[in-house]
């Protein structure tokens, strides 16, 4: 039965690769479509089926067949629902539906052929996520890991005509592996010190042993998972893909590097909560980093042009907050905001993706404005959207950041509450400012023989996302959206999943209503399970947090309610700051801007982190393998590298190629040289 | 007296020889010749070995390398001869079709 | 019949002598068709499928037969069946490539037979003689083939090379086992095994060590003794290299096997440490190597070298279970990398050599089917689950774990994390890239044939690894089950 829910997307990518060029549009479009959706219903029969059972004992397992047995090595593919898994399969399948719903209005310029290929990734994207999250062991998830990043590499280079749509690719795609190397590495040693993969058993086996106080074999193994997350997740050092893989079509920001992938790496340390929660040295890190990235990314959030990017940073900040909350232990407040940020960061990745459609590809807020009118379903869902990651109350991602927030501040971290209240602020100056300059304010109007707006913004060296470079190339054809044409709003399909999700994104966090506020926070009471492991006599009870002694309860929660309010108003103050900047002076914030001009520049430029890698690690290894190893042949230039390893390693390459002369006598000189080398070792040992 | 010992010091200078000449000779017949030199350095050693040890196999062993060395040489000639018409050349450095 | 041989001897050498007697009846039927008959395709087709068929009575068998010549048992079984399937593809990927070529059919079944039934006899060798004749049979009939494309230079080069280095390295090899034969007092390898039990470590005996050692890496094509390969695979007609980075390869690991775990054993110290160096020299050199290569035989050149150093992984670990990875990887590379093969094979057309990485760009959008198998054999030639070479790397860097060597596996994780980026360089191009000119490339029935079996083959013992394990791990246990070696062990 489980395995049902990821095999029929699997069998949606299968008929449009193999027949997709041949059905038609609507044909594939509705095979796609159905496949994630039967997918969906299945999931919440499943998901239906497992709430029945009673709360300790709620997994269902499917051994669907033994992969691997190899004396004591046992790898089966086993599909596990346990609570966490079965909120992160409704994520994907239902907003996964909807995206795939807005897919078929939004890709509708496309050839068939095109079409049926885009269609084929999607579900098959969906099918490795299902399977990412429905392992029972790292093996399983390994298989889901590498396939999702396959599929975002293929649909990041969806328009392969364009090379910063093909660069961007490669660039994902060799931070990636960075990541990958941490991650795989992590589940060797996790074999090695466990002698299992199964991710109950290694949690059992790591319940038994006490928290790590200095830095152990738990800390090395948790650490190195926690370097795959961060490739997956575009946490710091490795976030510097994402903002470039908006040069995939729009629906796929928003599955892919909104919703579901991305927050991979999340769901990865709550599956390993028990381990994790063992090793205290690395949840300290995983709660800095994500801390830094989450006011990093934001202040970044704040000056960028391209409506898409802004997203994007808004992204690695949210995905920040998650992995914050992780390391401080309260990984259901974590997971919480996961689920309600899939549906409001999906939301306003297709309202942006409404506003390119109708402006026929412009992504430049500067050149949009008083688009209120024209376009007001996308309008007021986006609204919605910027309402609820901006932590106003009543919606979703107030209850979510919250509790973040809340736990923080409660397991003493007051300085990373600061950051994560700082951050707060500017998510909700950075996304009004986005409303405002989009949808508020008068239409765009270009100046004759004056296209580009180069001298509001410096031109940065090597950004991709320099204003007209990152245009969504969807190329409609019948030229809407010039000035003073009547823009379109959303079509019907696309305008159903805007409705869909904005009514999730006011709705969606009242399952996780805090105790202060009189719920019973029965979504993270359902998940908890999945983050202890039951029955075992645990010396280390995860450090999360739980305000469960009676009378601890009472002050928690007069805590909470005061910490409520304190963010709040902070974010309230956030879309103040936003409406006086730029909806009532907006020359006003050009001036700041210019008064500030080296603060400014520096944020425009992502802090130089691009500029950093290239100089401090690109470049010198780029000069050692040139200059020094050997000066005076010509260096062929390496395909496509953007990154310092790469470089330096491709120097390496070059160099062991050269050795490669081409002659017979030089090639039997290192076949006798070899053995001379043996021999000498031998002489000499 | 001429012992063993004598015949397989023979046979290291001649395997040794036969290498040298692989690494330093550019006329490709005459490489070949040294790749002989070797396998003549391999027989010698085997029947040396074969009368210390008042063993026939060694012999036997011997045999066959002959015979797969004769085979080896029909063939390697024929390669050869078709690099020439080709190239008009036996030089082994003129060989740089293929590297990198 | 001469004293010391039976009928027996005989019916134990049956499938050899099956494919004897195909490969000249091959040559019959080729004299008599007119040429450039594809017929002769099915006939060679024919004679390895009643080789095949000739396995099945001694599937269970463990003996040795011509006075300690061949074994004929499970671990020989094992390898002959891996032949016989590379050889069948190999077939299969060729008669298009001829035709393209012009090349004549009749020689080129006949030594791809010849060369097939020499890996036979090296796998079944448990005596330095049988073992040298078999190599030389595979390894003269592989020279030719090499340059068979005449009036091609660069086919030409490749075979002068391959054959004065091959012929350089077999004199090496060669020396060392007159050295071995002279300090063991015999050419058997179970007898020397048994010599050697207790046996003080002389220096000759290294060095005899030392020169076989060589003498079969250059045949595995591990680094430092490689360098014949990247060049010899560009210019050799592609199945040939196809044949001879699978079959030439998997015949080389099971002699290697035969002389050190059945005949040396008690030196197991020296050997293991040279390999251990080697295999990691091996997988770093070839991976890197492979990242800035632009035409495609050369890359998976260097990346069949790195398998090398995977491989080398298994006889480091030297237990069944080290072992039995070993065998069940070089089943999966064999059909990962002649797929691949299969595919640049499909890429030559009259006006395109299709060997350069720039000439699969957009093949998706013209060749799907194909795109799509490229894709398979590069997931797992990468090992990215759930294909085969995932599996097959699991197993591999396990045994390492099991046997102690953790550094080894996990240097081997590395190399593949490496591996990865040019194996998905080339996705990249078939899915990424503007098409470019030059005329369709088309599949055949017999290549489509090829690439369904490599393609099934490697998702399926991706999925269903469980298939292989018993027969590899069976085969495995035969290999030095005398006394001895079990013994040491």
């Amino acid at each position: 039965m489980l395995v049902l829910i990821p095999l029929l997307p699997l069998l949606g990518f299968l008929l449009n690769a193999s027949f997709g060029r041949r059905l038609g549009k609507s044909a594939s479009g509705a095979i796609a479509v159905g496949a994630i959706a039967l997918s969906f219903a299945l999931s919440v029969g499943a998901v239906y089926r497992l709430v029945q059972l009673p709360p300790d004992a709620r997994a269902i397992v499917q051994h669907v067949f033994t992969w691997i047995t190899s004396g004591e090595f046992e790898a089966g593919f086993t599909l596990r629902l346990d609570p966490l898994s079965a909120l992160m399969i409704l994520v994907i399948t239902g907003i996964g539906s909807l995206i795939h719903v807005y897919s078929t209005a939004y890709m509708h310029e496309e050839r068939d052929a095109e079409y049926a290929r885009y269609f084929s990734y999607l579900n098959l994207f969906a099918a490795f996520m299902l399977v990412l999250v429905l392992g029972a062991n790292f093996v399983v998830m390994f298989v889901g890991w590498e396939g999702v990043g396959l599929c975002s590499y293929l649909l990041i280079g969806f328009w392969y005509q364009k090379k910063s749509a093909s660069d961007a690719g490669n660039k994902a795609f060799i931070v990636n592996r960075i990541g990958d190397f941490g991650f795989l590495l992590g589940v060797f040693l996790v074999f090695v010190q466990f002698g299992t993969i199964d991710f109950q058993e290694v949690a059992r086996a790591a319940a038994s042993l006490s928290p790590e106080t200095t830095f152990g074999a738990m800390s090395l193994i948790t650490l190195l998972l926690f370097v795959g997350a961060t490739g997956k997740s575009a946490q710091i050092p490795l976030f510097v893909w994402l903002p470039d893989a908006m040069e995939g079509p729009t629906p796929v920001s928003a599955l892919i590097h909104a919703a579901t992938m991305v927050t991979a790496g999340v769901y990865m340390i709550g599956r390993n909560a028990v381990l994790f929660s063992h090793a205290p040295e690395t949840l300290a890190i995983v709660a800095i980093v994500g801390a830094a990235t989450a006011f990093f990314a934001g202040t970044i959030g704040l000056v960028q042009n391209d409506i898409k990017r802004v997203l994007a940073y808004s992204t690695v900040s949210q995905l920040g907050y998650m992995f914050l909350a992780m390391g401080v232990g309260a990984f259901g407040a974590g997971v919480f905001h996961l689920y309600t940020h899939a549906f409001f960061k999906a939301l306003l990745f297709l309202g942006s993706g409404a506003v390119i459609h109708a402006l026929a590809g412009e992504q430049d807020l500067r050149r949009m404005g008083g688009l209120r009118r024209e376009l007001p379903i996308t309008y007021w869902t986006f609204l919605i959207g910027a309402l609820a990651i901006a932590g106003v109350p009543l919606l979703s991602g107030f209850f979510s950041k919250d509790e973040i927030l809340f736990r923080t501040y409660a397991s003493g971290h007051t300085v990373l509450w600061v950051v994560g209240l700082l951050t707060s602020l500017l998510t909700a100056v950075y996304m009004f400012r986005l409303v405002f300059l989009a949808f508020h304010g008068e239409r765009y109007v270009p100046a004759v023989g004056h296209r580009h707006a180069e001298d509001e913004a410096p031109v940065v060296p090597g950004d991709h996302g320099a204003p007209a470079a990152g245009m969504d190339r969807s190329g409609h054809p019948h030229g809407h959206g010039r000035p003073g044409e009547r823009l379109h709003d959303a079509p019907a399909p696309m305008a159903l999943a805007l409705i869909a999700l904005a009514a999730g994104s006011i709705l969606a966090g009242y399952v996780g209503l805090p105790h202060a506020l009189g719920g019973s926070a029965m979504l993270e009471t359902f998940l908890e399970p999945s983050f202890t492991i039951a029955g075992a006599q645990d010396s280390g009870e995860p450090a999360a947090g739980e305000p469960g002694d009676s009378h601890a309860a009472e002050s928690g929660q007069a805590l909470e309610l005061g910490l409520m309010g304190v963010s709040t108003a902070v974010a309230l103050g956030g879309i103040a700051i936003a409406v006086f900047f730029f909806l009532r002076n907006r020359d006003l914030s050009g001036r700041v801007a210019e008064r500030f001009s080296g603060l400014h520049t520096v944020l425009q430029n992502k802090y130089y982190v691009d500029e950093i890698y290239d100089a401090t690690i690109v470049q010198p290894l780029h000069i050692v393998s040139e200059q020094g190893l050997w000066k005076g042949i010509d260096v062929r230039a390496i395909d496509g590298a953007v990154n310092g390893v790469a470089q330096a390693v491709g120097g390496l390459s070059e160099r062991l190629r050269r050795l490669q002369t081409g002659s017979v006598r030089a090639y039997a000189a290192s076949l006798f040289l070899g053995v001379v080398l043996i021999l000498g070792y031998y002489v000499w040992r | 007296m001429i012992t063993p010992t004598h015949y397989m010091l023979l046979s290291a200078a001649l395997f040794i020889i036969g290498v040298i000449g692989v690494m330093v000779r550019r006329n490709i017949i005459i490489i070949f010749m040294s790749i002989e030199l070797i396998l003549n350095a391999v027989n010698i050693n085997l029947i040396a070995y074969s009368y210390q040890l008042q063993d026939v196999i060694g012999q036997v062993f011997a045999v066959f390398v002959i015979a797969v060395a004769a085979a080896e040489a029909a063939v390697g000639l024929g390669i050869i001869l078709a690099f020439y018409r080709n190239k008009e050349t036996v030089n082994i450095d003129e060989m740089n079709l293929m590297r990198w | 019949m001469p004293p010391g041989i039976s009928l027996s001897d005989f019916y134990y050498i049956l499938p050899e002598i099956v494919l004897t007697a195909g490969a000249l009846v091959l040559l019959v039927v080729d004299a008599r068709l007119p040429r450039g008959s594809r017929a002769l395709t099915w006939v060679t087709m024919a004679v390895l499928l009643a080789t095949a068929v000739s396995l099945v009575p001694f599937r269970n068998t463990d003996v040795e037969v011509s006075q300690g010549l061949l074994a004929v048992d499970q671990f020989a079984l094992f390898f002959k069946v891996v032949f016989l399937v590379a050889a069948a593809m190999t077939v299969l990927m060729s008669e298009r490539y001829l035709q393209v070529e012009g090349a004549s059919f009749g020689e080129y079944y006949f030594l791809i037979l010849c060369s097939t039934l020499g890996m036979m006899i090296m796998a079944g060798s448990i005596d330095l003689i049988s073992a040298f004749v078999g190599l030389e049979t595979m390894a003269v009939s592989f020279y030719i083939l090499a340059g068979f494309i005449k009036p091609n230079q660069r086919s030409n080069e490749a075979a002068v090379k391959y054959f004065l280095l091959g012929a350089f390295s077999l004199g090496i090899l060669l020396y060392g086992m007159s050295i071995l034969y002279g300090v063991s007092g015999t050419t058997n390898l179970r007898t020397m095994a048994t010599v050697f039990v207790g046996h003080e470590r002389n220096p000759l005996l290294v060095l005899a060590v030392i020169l076989v050692v060589a003498g079969m890496e250059f045949k595995i094509a591990a680094v430092p003794f490689h360098m014949w390969a990247p060049d010899v695979y560009e210019g050799a007609p592609t199945p040939v290299t196809a044949f001879l980075s699978v079959g030439s390869k998997a015949a080389s690991f099971a002699m290697l096997l035969r002389i050190f775990v059945e005949g040396l054993p008690s030196m197991d110290a020296d050997w293991r440490l040279l390999f251990e160096m080697l295999a990691i020299v091996t997988m770093t050199v070839g991976n890197v190597a492979a990242l800035t290569q632009s035409n495609l035989k050369r890359m998976l050149a260097y990346s069949s070298i790195a398998h090398a150093g995977y491989l080398l992984i298994g006889v480091v670990a030297g237990t069944p279970r080290g072992i039995s990875a070993m065998l069940i990887y070089l089943l999966i590379y064999s059909f990962m990398q002649l797929g691949a093969f299969a595919v640049i094979v499909m890429m030559r057309r009259k006006d395109v050599v299709g060997d350069e990485l720039k000439d699969l760009s957009g093949l998706y959008h013209r060749q799907p089917f194909a795109a799509f198998a490229m894709l398979v054999f590069m997931l797992s030639l990468g090992g990215i689950p759930p294909t085969a070479g995932f599996m097959g790397k699991l197993w591999l860097f396990g045994a390492a774990i099991d046997a102690g060597y953790v550094w080894l596996a996990v240097i081997g994780v590395l190399n593949s994390a490496v591996s990865l980026y040019y194996y998905l360089r080339i996705v990249v191009f078939m899915y990424l890239k503007k098409e470019t000119i030059g005329s369709e490339p088309t599949l055949s029935p017999a290549l489509t044939l090829t690439l369904g079996v490599a393609v099934a083959a490697t998702l399926v013992l991706g999925v269903y690894p469980g298939l292989l394990f018993d027969l590899a791990e069976a085969s495995a246990r035969t290999l030095g089950a005398s006394g001895v070696t079990a013994a040491i062990r």
